[in-house]
């Protein structure tokens, strides 16, 4: 590890997803530098807005476009030390969607003897807005 | 102040990698700092030699090469973006066994690591995207 990340900075990155799992692989790459990023001690969390919240959809199947399903690598999101994954209501009302049409995605809480607890947290556009401008690092995906 | 750059696009189709350019440019020569910029996505097809664009055209390759060459600037282009759209440089090539390598001056090849890296060093990382 180099000189520079001995220093002990820690910064709020937050992972901004907006696409559609697929149609485009942004998505897909979004989720890898997350899970990369998650090595380096940062404060991580997780956004999906608009056409992202289609992203945690769970039952996803793409056999018929031939295209990978990545959709079981979220659940890492947890193991990597991700514990919040914010995800906006109005984005999700407006696709016909609620909570319950999303994959259950959990972590475990060191802090409280392991227990499972769930890493999704559906938040309004208000509350969104708030998080995304007290973070320090944004990624776009 | 000091800047980190991610482009997330490719050349000519989308402007991202002219913005990016641009604004590294005019950062630098304002006495900024660019620490890194990486390259994502369909960005890394910004990183092959082999693009040969129109003469009365911008070389963006070209372009961000010599851009590097004059601030000593720091070109990283993500290893495994790079491994799907078939960007190579000579230790790529022999991992891989392939025939071939097109990595430009300038760019070089590395993890997702570098761009976490540059987004915890710099006071802001900009982002040019679609």
């Amino acid at each position: 590890m180099s000189e520079e990340l001995q220093s002990g900075i820690v910064k709020k990155f937050l992972y901004i997803n907006r696409r559609a799992p697929h149609g485009t692989n942004y998505a897909q790459e979004g989720l890898e530098v997350a899970l990369i990023g998650a090595a380096f001690d940062q404060d991580v969390a997780m956004a999906y807005l608009d056409d992202g919240v289609f992203q945690l959809k769970s039952g996803q199947d793409t056999k018929a476009i031939g295209t990978k399903n990545f959709s079981a690598t979220y659940r890492a999101l947890g193991d990597y030390d991700v514990k919040l994954v914010y995800v906006e209501r109005e984005s999700l009302e407006r696709r016909g969607l609620s909570e319950d049409d999303l994959m259950p995605l959990v972590y475990e809480d060191e802090d409280d003897d392991w227990e499972e607890k769930p890493l999704i947290h559906v938040v309004s556009a208000g509350e969104m807005q708030k998080i995304i401008s007290e973070s320090d690092v944004l990624l776009n995906f | 102040m000091k800047f980190a750059i991610l482009v997330n696009e490719g050349p000519y189709t989308h402007q991202a990698s002219d913005s990016a350019f641009h604004f590294t440019q005019a950062a630098l020569e304002q006495g900024h700092q660019v620490i890194r910029v990486f390259f994502y996505h369909d960005g890394v097809n910004n990183g092959t030699r082999l693009t040969t664009p129109p003469q009365d055209d911008r070389h963006v390759t070209n372009r961000w090469s010599e851009l590097a060459e004059k601030h000593d600037l720091d070109l990283v282009v993500c290893v495994a973006a790079a491994q799907r759209r078939g960007v190579v440089d000579e230790d790529e090539q022999k991992r891989n066994s392939k025939d071939a390598n097109n990595i430009a001056d300038g760019f070089r090849i590395s993890g997702l690591g570098q761009l976490i890296e540059a987004g915890i060093q710099a006071d802001r990382l900009v982002t040019f995207g679609d």
